[in-house]
């Protein structure tokens, strides 16, 4: 037994000199300072993938939006680069249909998620586009970025989200898209129903009018079936003067500290509780 | 029905069932539900005055609409060409004019494009679009090409396009046609009605089925709980004929495509396979008697009969409804009864519950159910842990695990369910969750699966 064991410890032992295999120490180095979320923002599979890439030189540390920026700084001085920062991008929501805004057609009864009720004919929503409200982005959010305000709409929090874009997979409507913060200029809804059609399923619905474009710079905003879009590529032409006709407030001005502003003249929102079905 | 009548059926029933002893393992017998509808005759509803055209009524691709906005159409008339092999055609069902071509929603809640028909003064009149040809001349690539050109998709409820059915695979043949006229799904009385008053046209279809995709026999598979339909089609079919019928146990899913091979021919269609992969093509009675009428008169799917029932309904009855109908005006007439509360399109084991009641009827609806608040209170709601009682094994026709895919789909680990616990053969039939104790939405959880699975590869 002895004899047995002292074979196999020197078979070990020299196995363990002879397969060696390097690993740079700056891997786990790096890979301590990351947020350790696994989120996949940097386009690699977790924070560990994206510590080798960036020890190979193949990402940059501000591929990370969810680290802070002290960390971000410490990565690129132990690396020797410099910090490539892009503007902060955070998630947006194209819904503004509360439960006290929005109607339904049908009352949805099954499991308590958004993509199980979109498949049952759609969710029971009026409004086919809109947001059914049951919290699936919230749920999958890694950095509790997303909560619900009393209308059953999500509401994300622009210093918490890292533009990971997990809710952008996962909501069955497809209403979150990644933007730069300075993209403020945001059309939030998605119906493209002709504007009797979307006002009667939603009082905050884009009815079309065209307003917005009018008073925004030329070919900032087009409507597409029925539907305000925002040319992000001439974003440095936008100015909040756009939503101030919106007759619906379907098309908002995001301030960084006062939030989501609705235009002058849109209607006001005076309903607390949530319409009835039907 | 007098006494002797009376006897003979019951002696029919006992002797059909002491036959059948075909059928697959596992499923469930749910309540039949059709005594109310099952006695009725085919009747026609009254035409709407619109009719809304889904252009996407059947899987596969998008049909492409082929008139204009304000053109006036004859009943019977093309409006759209198919958009690609897997795609059908599709007609007017009512002479008027187009009004717009624009989206609508259908029962997956999802807007799609249709056509939107205003039915002019006299919307019914005969259909004049098409002429009779002569279908005993065809070829069977011709035959082929006439359905599809006739837009017939599998009236069962799938709607998948038939041509692409009768089109045999290269290097592969068919040596059964097997005719489904089991109609498994409790309530629905469709195919049944079909088999009984529209059998002529039944059996010029399944000669043409015959025809097209070479086979020698066909096997018309009908459950024993519908002895009458069994007795008049084995009358009507001669001696020594390629067509027989073959009587198989009343059970849940017995009218799956795949339960119904393995009972009739004690085959099993690989996994991701096709019927064709086992020398086996499945067609539904219904789609079939239409391909029988529609073809030799060179016209095209415009109509379709429905089972209108539930405790819901003033006058369930099996009903001849023009396509595009809206279930508004289809319950309108009928009436509703009591506090009708949800509407299902199909059986209630695989029906989906429509969203509105501004859908359109289309090829793939056999039936419309409505429930009552009674009734829906009646069914139990309150979802429970799972006990690993294994009923759902028990009763799984295809021989999967969904208690343990249940509970992973619960963890979201959708990719484990589909690689470890074969997810894709699912069928949705709903058994495991009929059964369920516990009433855990299984198929809901699956359903979900699926779809973030499609998701995650086309993102890939």
């Amino acid at each position: 037994m002895l004899g047995l064991g002292v074979v196999l410890s020197t078979v070990l032992a020299v196995a363990n000199k002879k397969l060696h295999v390097f690993e740079d120490p700056r891997i786990d180095d790096i890979e301590d300072m990351l947020p350790r979320a696994n989120c996949g923002a940097c386009g690699f599979a977790g924070c560990r993938a994206f510590a080798e890439k960036l020890v190979e030189g193949a990402a940059n540390p501000a591929q990370c939006s969810a680290n802070s920026s002290d960390m971000t700084e410490a990565i690129a001085a132990l690396l020797g680069v410099t910090v490539e920062a892009g503007e902060k991008r955070v998630a947006r929501l194209a819904c503004a249909g509360g439960d006290n805004v929005a109607r339904s057609r049908a009352m949805y009864m099954g499991l308590s998620s958004c993509r199980a009720a979109a498949q049952v004919g759609g969710g029971g929503k009026g409004c086919p586009w809109g947001c059914l409200g049951m919290g699936d982005c919230r749920d999958v959010c890694p950095f509790d970025a997303i909560t619900f305000d009393e209308h059953r709409l999500p509401v994300v929090d622009e210093a918490k989200c890292t533009a990971c874009g997990a809710c952008v997979d996962i909501c069955p409507k497809d209403l979150f898209e990644i933007h730069p913060i300075s993209h403020r200029l945001w059309v939030a809804c998605k119906n493209r129903a002709a504007g009797k059609d979307a006002r009667a399923e939603c009082d905050v619905a884009c009815i079309g009018c065209g307003l917005c474009a009018k008073d925004a710079a030329p070919d900032l905003i087009s409507i597409e079936s029925s539907l305000a879009c925002v040319d992000y590529s001439k974003n440095d032409t936008a100015s909040i003067d756009a939503i101030q006709r919106c007759p619906t407030g379907a098309i908002v001005w995001i301030d960084s500290e006062k939030g989501a502003m609705k235009g002058a003249k849109a209607k006001k929102i005076e309903r607390e509780t949530p319409l009835p079905v039907g | 029905m007098d006494s002797a009548a009376k006897d003979g059926s019951k002696k029919q029933m006992a002797s059909s069932q002491a036959i059948a002893s075909r059928s697959f393992q596992h499923g469930i017998h749910p309540p039949e539900g059709k005594e109310v509808t099952q006695e009725k005759t085919i009747q026609r509803l009254p035409f709407p005055p619109e009719v809304v055209i889904p252009l996407a009524q059947h899987i596969g691709a998008l049909a492409k609409a082929i008139v204009e906005k304000k053109q006036e159409i004859v009943r019977g008339e093309a409006i759209a060409d198919p958009g690609g092999f897997v795609s059908v055609a599709m007609h007017a069902p009512l002479s008027g004019t187009v009004t717009k071509i624009d989206v609508a929603m259908v029962v997956s809640g999802v807007m799609t494009p249709a056509v939107f028909i205003k039915g002019g003064e006299t919307p019914e009149e005969d259909v004049c679009h098409g002429a009779p040809v002569d279908v005993d001349a065809f070829s069977p690539r011709e035959i082929v090409a006439a359905v599809q050109s006739a837009g017939l998709v599998g009236l069962g409820g799938a709607a998948f396009p038939t041509h692409v059915k009768l089109t045999v695979p290269e290097g592969k043949s068919i040596d059964t046609v097997i005719v489904n006229g089991c109609e498994c799904e409790p309530c629905l009385t469709t195919d049944h009605r079909v088999m009984l008053e529209q059998m002529d046209d039944l059996l010029a279809g399944i000669r043409l089925a015959l025809r097209a995709t070479g086979a020698p026999r066909a096997l018309i598979g009908i459950e024993t709980n519908k002895p009458d339909a069994i007795a008049a089609l084995r009358e009507a079919i001669p001696e020594h004929d390629p067509i027989s019928v073959a009587p198989v146990r009343t059970k849940y899913p017995q009218g799956a495509e795949r339960m119904l091979i393995r009972a009739l021919l004690n085959r099993e269609v690989p996994s991701g396979g096709l019927p064709s992969d086992v020398s086996a093509a499945v067609f539904n009675v219904a789609t079939l008697a239409q391909m029988g009428a529609l073809l030799p008169k060179g016209q095209g799917l415009i109509e379709r009969v429905v089972t209108v029932t539930g405790g819901g309904v003033e006058r369930p009855g099996n009903y001849v409804i023009p396509m595009g109908t809206s279930l508004r005006f289809v319950l309108d007439y009928l009436g509703f009864k009591g506090s009708a509360r949800q509407v299902i399109l199909g059986g209630p084991m695989m029906g989906p519950a429509a969203p509105s009641l501004d859908i359109p009827v289309t090829k793939g609806v056999s039936g419309i159910l409505v429930l009552t608040e009674d009734e829906l209170a009646a069914l139990p709601k309150k979802v429970f842990p799972c006990i690993r009682c294994g009923k759902c094994v028990q009763v799984c026709p295809m021989f999967l695990n969904p208690s343990r895919m249940g509970l992973l789909a619960r963890n979201g680990q959708y990719e484990l369910m589909e690689q470890a616990f074969h997810l894709n053969d699912c069928f949705e039939c709903g058994c495991c969750a009929y059964t369920c104790p516990s009433n855990i939405p299984l198929v809901q959880y699956f359903r979900m699966a699926k779809t973030a699975n499609r998701k995650r590869k086309a993102k890939k």
